[in-house]
């Protein structure tokens, strides 16, 4: 049987990237159970009703969306709609050169990553720095995130050093101290000489349209305390209804991410800064992305626009904690990434059909997720859809079943073919010519055939 | 409006239409989320769940500027609107100034702020545009402080988002900065301040 994509990844992992993960999951997990079962009697009701706020949210966009856009407008936002990754680069871009922005600062977004925004300003002679430290790692190795909220979670600390050295950020040090403070200085200069910000958003509140985005580094808060525009990108799905639902949102993110009670900067953001304010944008804009999430909503995995992007499936996800987040070639890892993947590609769909089956379906996922997302059941919808569509990508390490259920749904073989399962009970397995089989039978023996029992039974039970 | 914009909302629709029902708004009670502390007065609440999120409690004037003085800072901020109240009191070897230069962004070693409120179920900070229009105060120098009026300090999270000031900007700061990005370690002090100190004064 051929292996999967991701069992090959993972059995050339290098142990110490493996161990790291693995080690940084399973902390991360621990302390976000204590956490939880240490300050809520009800973590689990307060799970399932985040998950029907989301869900409501998610399938009333035709009414929350034009509601939304209204709000921002009255705040003196502007708003943008993107269909494809490269409509929202392509706009991103003229709102940029329109104003002439030379230097940009970008506070950790996952649809930044998703539409391979950085790259493509880059391309443009725009400078696009990431300003979380994970993330301008990330960037200056060119390398990828290989986790939702801790990007170099596969990277060790000499790796760090290494790098802070090769850019020319003092000479090499492995102090995570010394580490933090060199790029705390770098970026400052980066803050405070860029012409805009490019955020993302957590939440945007229907109610107040207000523009959510926590950090716990500060680094969104210190690219909007300096830039003069402000740009959001923000995914379709990100509304909550109402100001209220935050408290229950923002608290469950936390916890859920990193264990915290809250995320440390939670910045609520309605619109430019005043007039006759010193620090802040004047201006703000926001830009609306699909890239395939009309497309999630119309199938039966819609569920999975409720995700807030907390990492907590990772974390808990014994396929990624062995396999680390790069197993899964694009943007979102682990089980939440098996889901969306497949679905963000689009026609590409079959590239990405081995993924919903790196899972043991244990569930974990589910259980843990601060929105309810039945992760599992996603996966096997998407298993079937693979099987229809999804090419040799879905059908690597799946046994072929087509002879079996040609014969099942034939009654006269099917019974031909439970009389003569009898002859196994003959075959001297020992000596069959599949190698494979003889390492089987060589401590096992095959129970003894009972084919047929049912029917038989069946037919002469008693009526009652 | 954009073409866009007809053609996603037009999608949104047609993805919507063949669901027999939708899930409803729950309803649902903001007691549930902060059980448990409802003895302590918020204040008391509020520094000691402050303390948890490494924030520095100060009680009164005369603490705030011992522990200046015990920093040893050569350069700070203060509120031009807080500053009748304190000139006078800070060390003297202390530069304190009411603006913030840019150029000089690195020499301040802290800022003293007004903040707008505070939240004791999580150890809280909440800062507005209104009352900290200089963001960059509350952020660049290593340590911060926040004045907080001791009437402002909301019980809850959900008693904050009910009581939302109308602000352009609103900040909660629940703790120093910090990051475990490299290898799990927590390192305080990334971006923002190393030291987030807060000091619950008589409302002025
Ligand atoms: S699927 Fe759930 S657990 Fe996973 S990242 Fe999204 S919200 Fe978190």
């Amino acid at each position: 049987m051929k292996e999967q994509p991701i069992d090959r990844f993972a059995a050339e992992l290098e142990a110490s990237r493996r161990s790291a993960v693995y080690e940084g999951t399973k902390a991360t997990h621990e302390k976000r159970t204590r956490h939880l079962a240490a300050r809520f009697a009800e973590a689990d009701v307060l799970r399932r009703t985040a998950g029907e706020i989301k869900q409501h949210v998610v399938e009333h966009l035709d009414r929350y969306l034009p509601e939304v856009e209204v709000k921002l407008r009255q705040h003196g936002v502007g708003v943008h709609w993107c269909s494809t990754a490269d409509s929202a680069c392509a706009t991103v871009l003229r709102i940029l050169q329109a104003r002439g922005v030379r230097r940009l600062v970008k506070a950790k977004t996952m649809l930044g990553e998703e539409i391979g925004l950085a790259g493509y300003l880059e391309r443009h002679g725009i400078e696009s720095v990431e300003t979380d430290l994970g993330e301008f790692i990330v960037q200056v190795d060119r390398d990828h995130p290989s986790h939702i909220v801790r990007p170099i979670i596969h990277k060790s600390r000499r790796e760090v050093a290494t790098t802070l050295e090769r850019i020319g950020l003092g000479t090499y040090d492995d102090d995570p101290s010394t580490i933090t403070q060199r790029i705390r200085s770098h970026l400052r200069g980066k803050y405070l000489a860029a012409d805009a910000a490019l955020t993302g958003a957590n939440f945007i509140s229907v109610e107040s349209g207000r523009v959510v985005i926590v950090t716990n580094e500060g680094n969104s808060r210190f690219c909007l305390a300096a830039a003069r525009l402000h740009l959001v990108l923000v995914g379709i799905e990100k509304l909550v209804p109402r100001d209220r639902d935050l408290a229950l949102l923002l608290n469950l993110l936390a916890r859920s991410a990193t264990a915290q009670p809250l995320t440390v900067y939670t910045e609520f953001v309605a619109g430019p800064r005043a007039s006759g304010q010193a620090d802040g944008p004047d201006e703000m804009e926001v830009v609306f992305v699909d890239n395939g999430r009309t497309e999630m909503l119309a199938s039966d995995c819609r569920d999975i626009l409720r995700c807030i992007r907390c990492g907590a499936c990772l974390n808990v996800c014994p396929v990624y904690r062995q396999a680390t987040g790069h197993a899964y070639r694009s943007v979102y890892p682990g089980p939440v990434g098996a889901v969306l993947s497949p679905l963000l590609a689009g026609s590409r769909f079959p590239e990405w059909a081995d993924l919903p089956k790196a899972s043991s379906l244990c569930g974990a996922c589910n259980e843990v997720c601060p929105v309810d997302i039945p992760i599992p059941d996603l996966l096997l919808r998407l298993r079937a859809r693979g099987k229809q569509e999804g090419g040799p990508q879905a059908r690597i390490g799946t046994l072929p079943m087509g002879l079996w259920s040609w014969i099942a749904a034939r009654p006269e073989l099917w019974r031909a073919a439970l009389r003569a399962g009898a002859a196994l009970d003959l075959l001297p397995l020992r000596l069959a010519p599949v190698p494979a089989l003889r390492a089987w039978s060589k401590d096992r023996d095959l129970p003894a055939w009972r084919g047929g029992a049912f029917r038989r039974w069946f037919r002469h039970r008693s009526r009652l | 409006m954009s073409e866009e914009r007809d053609e996603i909302f037009a999608r949104v629709r047609r993805a919507l239409a063949p669901l027999p029902v939708r899930t409803a708004l729950p309803d649902w009670d903001p007691a549930r989320i902060a059980p448990g502390f409802a003895a302590a007065d918020s204040c008391t609440l509020f520094v000691e769940r402050f303390r948890e999120v490494g924030g520095v409690p100060l009680s009164s004037r005369q603490g705030l500027m011992a522990w200046l003085a015990g920093k040893g800072w050569a350069c700070g901020y203060c509120d031009p609107g807080l500053w009748p109240e304190l000139r006078g009191h800070f060390p003297p070897q202390m530069e304190v100034s009411t603006s913030l230069r840019r150029a000089r962004i690195d020499d301040y070693a802290f800022a003293i702020t007004v903040a707008s409120g505070a939240i004791a179920e999580t150890g809280t900070v909440i800062l507005t545009d209104r009352d900290t229009p200089v963001r960059l105060a509350a952020l660049a120098p290593w340590a911060h402080v926040a004045v907080i009026p001791r009437s402002r300090i909301h019980r809850s999270i959900a008693c904050a988002l009910g009581a939302m000031p109308d602000d352009p900007n609103i900040v909660w700061v629940t703790g120093p900065s910090k990051t475990a990005d490299i290898e799990g370690i927590l390192i305080e002090g990334v971006h923002g301040p190393g030291i987030q100190a807060a000091w619950v004064a008589d409302d002025r």
